[in-house]
């Protein structure tokens, strides 16, 4: 299993191995399960009390799928940990963090100062996302003035 | 116009400094150039056939003087002292060097312009009607609801790896200025039974290989629905857009494939979830936005009355210039297509003039339009014919706003690495044959576009003629298109038949125009005549 | 023959493989053979060059002519922008490509 470089949460690494969607829904008692760009996130919506660990896979980060499955999975109030995991490159961190990932596994290591630099960089943000981060526009118009 | 605040200067700088770190980064080799390639394009950086080219965006192609000057500076500081204008309202440079781009973002930054999703497959640039603000028929300004949506485009993580590129366009009047129903998302401002402003979205339209008409899809989205909206639009494209095949992957293809009903029904599923994740902004928002856009302190008592003893001048005002909202005004249209020029070239001191000019005479504003030319938008009558003189002096007073010798025209295959023909000298050897006052006069309105390629940058599809490049066994071979149109009434070009080497096309465009000649009635422009009498008397001219 | 041709990655500039390095003359460009993947490999792994490829010429009495157009208006410039090109002062040169 590939290793979990970043991880922004307090609770306890899950370690669980991740199914598929497909095998989930057919009754699995799993808590971990993996989606690939294909796949509906929004099936495994009746479930999420069960799941401690989504991992959503990008074969290639250019395929932009996983950003939505993230952000639908919070957006239905799942807390657990989702995790990117295939290629995942510097670029893309703070953006998919914006969508909800809390921890990262990507199958090259990447150099860790650089991969700070990139979560640190941007102060501020243009969109309200899952993240939970105040958009620039509510800081123009404090308590929604 | 919009002014950014510290917000907005800070997220254009962090951009900045992103790319540096990024150059930096493939600089030293920890980047190859595959994986490089996406991040350079979504800063607008290409690779072109002769050397990096940096495309700029143009914020739904309005600019003010002082970034006008930074245009023509840049061409001069960076590049070998001219600029290409686009038909996305940019503006981009041949000759650009990767280990300098970063600072020139850093230049464009200090006049709060930048480079962002000028290219990738991301929300690109937003363009809208050349005349917002000044035309005689808008509803609204539409630049406001654009720049919302600017704000809302940029950087958004979940929409930075689309299948494919994505073009919104934002008008607000009947005249369609800016081919909106061939953008991925067309938004027009209208207004409802209620007297309530709001947004009406075409999806799915585009140019292209597979040229689309986009299909409207919800009548009327409020104002303050337009963000949550226009992102259920993208997530479900976003989650089920091909990607199987670049060339399925556009919008138009999904909404084709699903139906458009079916494509409406899956955002409106969407639409009501997105409604209570509370992502969009406050009115207030678009209330301290439009300010911006309000009217510069035109003079109340301005008058109408222009010498036109000048029979150039008179010409130019007739063909360039376009009904102002405010009396005593004009907007006056600057064509980059002088004749056996290269459409949309301008130099660097001629950026600058016309920076210097808008400053002097149209209250520091510019636009650029589709059609690859320079609008001043709010030019007081009484300064016209100085205007006029001084454009005339620098090669910028070409009176043929609309006629066959303005001309769009891709940069093709001298420039470009996708190309399969060059377009560019096509554009001057027909320019050259029908550019004269006397020719134009004679044929009247008549937009000719080429395309160097399939990929319709030079928006073959939507000309009244178009040309399309295509590669036969090594040589440029050029295609003939009749019937397009871009305007309210959009329609497809059809194909006449075989095509034609470069100087075959040519002769084949006059073949067409004579048709028209003989045939047309009273009033009708060559669209019109070609639409009563169809295909097959211009194919017999031609091929006959 | 067959030639090298890629774009150096710091300015972005058309190059030609010479044999022993890199030129921005066609007419310097040398025939590879088979050898046109490894030089390639070598040449971008240590980043002399990037987006390289190997294309079909032929070496004529005036130099060196690639057999696509698209690669003669690579090695000459703009054909539209004479002074742009590599040969500014010759008028004729754009005849070769096209």
């Amino acid at each position: 299993m590939v290793e979990v470089q970043f991880r922004f949460r307090d609770d306890e690494a899950v370690n669980d191995p991740a199914v598929t969607v497909d095998a989930f829904t057919d009754q699995s008692n799993a808590t971990a399960v993996r989606i690939e760009p294909g796949d509906d996130a929004r099936a495994l919506l009746p479930y999420l009390d069960q799941l401690a660990l989504v991992e959503v896979n990008f074969p290639a980060w250019t395929d932009g799928r996983g950003y939505s499955s993230a952000r639908v999975l919070r957006e239905a109030g799942y807390t657990g940990e989702i995790r990117a995991v295939g290629d995942i490159v510097i670029d893309m961190l703070g953006h998919l963090k914006r969508c909800g990932f809390d921890a990262f596994a990507p199958e090259h290591p990447l150099n860790p100062t650089d991969a700070q630099n990139a979560f640190d960089r941007w102060d501020n943000v243009y969109q309200a996302t899952a993240d939970g981060r105040q958009p620039i526009w509510a800081k123009r118009h404090p308590a929604g003035v | 116009m919009y002014k950014y605040d510290e917000y907005d200067q800070q997220m254009v700088d962090t951009r900045v400094a992103e790319f540096r770190d990024q150059v930096r980064r493939r600089l030293s080799g920890e980047l190859t150039e595959d994986q490089f390639r996406p991040l350079r394009l979504q800063n607008g950086l290409y690779l072109q056939l002769h050397a990096y080219m940096l495309r700029v965006a143009v914020p739904y192609g309005t600019l003010n003087s002082a970034q006008m000057k930074v245009l023509g500076d840049i061409a001069d500081k960076y590049d070998r002292g001219y600029g290409h204008f686009t038909t996305r309202q940019n503006i981009q440079y041949n000759w650009i060097k990767l280990e300098d781009t970063p600072d020139i973002l850093a230049d464009l930054a200090k006049v709060e312009m930048h480079a962002i999703q000028t290219s990738g497959n991301c929300i690109r640039n937003i363009s809208s009607d050349q005349y917002a603000g000044a035309a005689a028929d808008e509803l609204v300004d539409p630049r406001p609801y654009a720049e919302l949506l600017r704000q809302w485009s940029s950087f958004h993580p979940e929409f930075l790896t689309l299948p494919r590129k994505f073009k919104i366009a934002v008008i607000a009047s009947e005249t369609d200025r800016a081919a909106m129903r061939l953008h991925d998302i067309g938004i027009k401002m209208v207004k409802n039974d209620a007297g309530e402003i709001g947004c009406q979205f075409y999806v799915g339209g585009g140019m292209g290989r597979t040229p689309m008409i986009g299909p409207m899809i919800k009548e009327f989205v409020p104002l303050d629905q337009l963000i949550t909206y226009s992102e259920a639009c993208l997530r479900v494209y976003n989650r089920y857009g091909r990607r199987d095949n670049k060339y399925k992957a556009r919008i138009k293809i999904l909404v084709h494939e699903l139906g458009k009903d079916e494509y409406a029904r899956q955002v409106e599923e969407e639409f009501a979830h997105l409604l209570s994740q509370g992502i969009e902004p406050p009115l207030a928002e678009l209330e301290r936005i439009k300010p911006y856009f309000d009217d510069p302190a035109f003079e109340t008592d301005a008058s109408d009355d222009l010498d036109l003893s000048d029979p150039d001048f008179r010409l130019w005002v007739e063909r360039n210039c376009h009904a102002h909202k405010q009396a005593g005004y004009t907007i006056a249209t600057v064509s980059l297509k002088p004749i056996g020029g290269i459409p949309g070239d301008a130099s660097a001191d001629q950026i600058r003039l016309m920076a210097q000019l808008a400053k002097d005479y149209s209250f520091d504003e510019l636009r650029v339009t589709h059609a690859q030319n320079i609008v001043f938008p709010h030019v007081k009558k009484a300064d016209l014919y100085t205007l006029w003189q001084k454009l005339d002096e620098a090669g910028l007073g070409t009176a043929n706003l609309d006629s066959v010798g303005d001309i769009i025209a891709c940069p093709g295959l001298d420039y470009c690495s996708l190309a399969n023909a060059r377009s560019i000298p096509v554009a001057q050897k027909i320019s050259e044959r029908f550019g004269s006052a006397e020719k134009q006069a004679e044929i009247g309105e008549l937009k000719l576009k080429i395309s160097g390629c399939i990929n319709a940058c030079g928006h073959h599809h939507a000309g009244h003629i178009g040309i399309l490049g295509v590669d036969k066994k090594g040589v440029e071979n050029y295609q003939l298109l009749l019937g397009g149109s871009e305007g309210a009434d959009t329609s497809l070009g059809k194909i006449t038949g075989p095509g034609f080497d470069e100087d075959g096309i040519v002769d084949a465009v006059e073949k067409a125009t004579g048709v028209y000649l003989a045939n047309r009635q009273e009033g009708e422009r060559f669209l019109d005549t070609y639409r009563r009498i169809g295909m097959d008397p211009f194919k017999e001219a031609i091929y006959g | 023959m067959k030639i090298l041709t890629g774009n150096d990655l710091k300015s972005g500039a058309v190059t030609w493989w010479t044999g022993v390095g890199w030129s921005l003359d066609v007419n310097d460009a040398a025939d590879v053979g088979e050898d046109g993947a490894k030089i390639i490999a070598r040449e971008e792994g240590a980043q002399n060059v990037f987006a390289a490829y190997v294309i079909d010429g032929v070496k004529t009495a005036e130099g060196v002519r690639p057999a696509h157009i698209k690669d003669r208006i690579r090695a000459l410039g703009p054909t539209v922008r004479p002074d742009l090109t590599l040969k500014p002062s010759d008028p004729e040169a754009v005849n070769w490509v096209i």
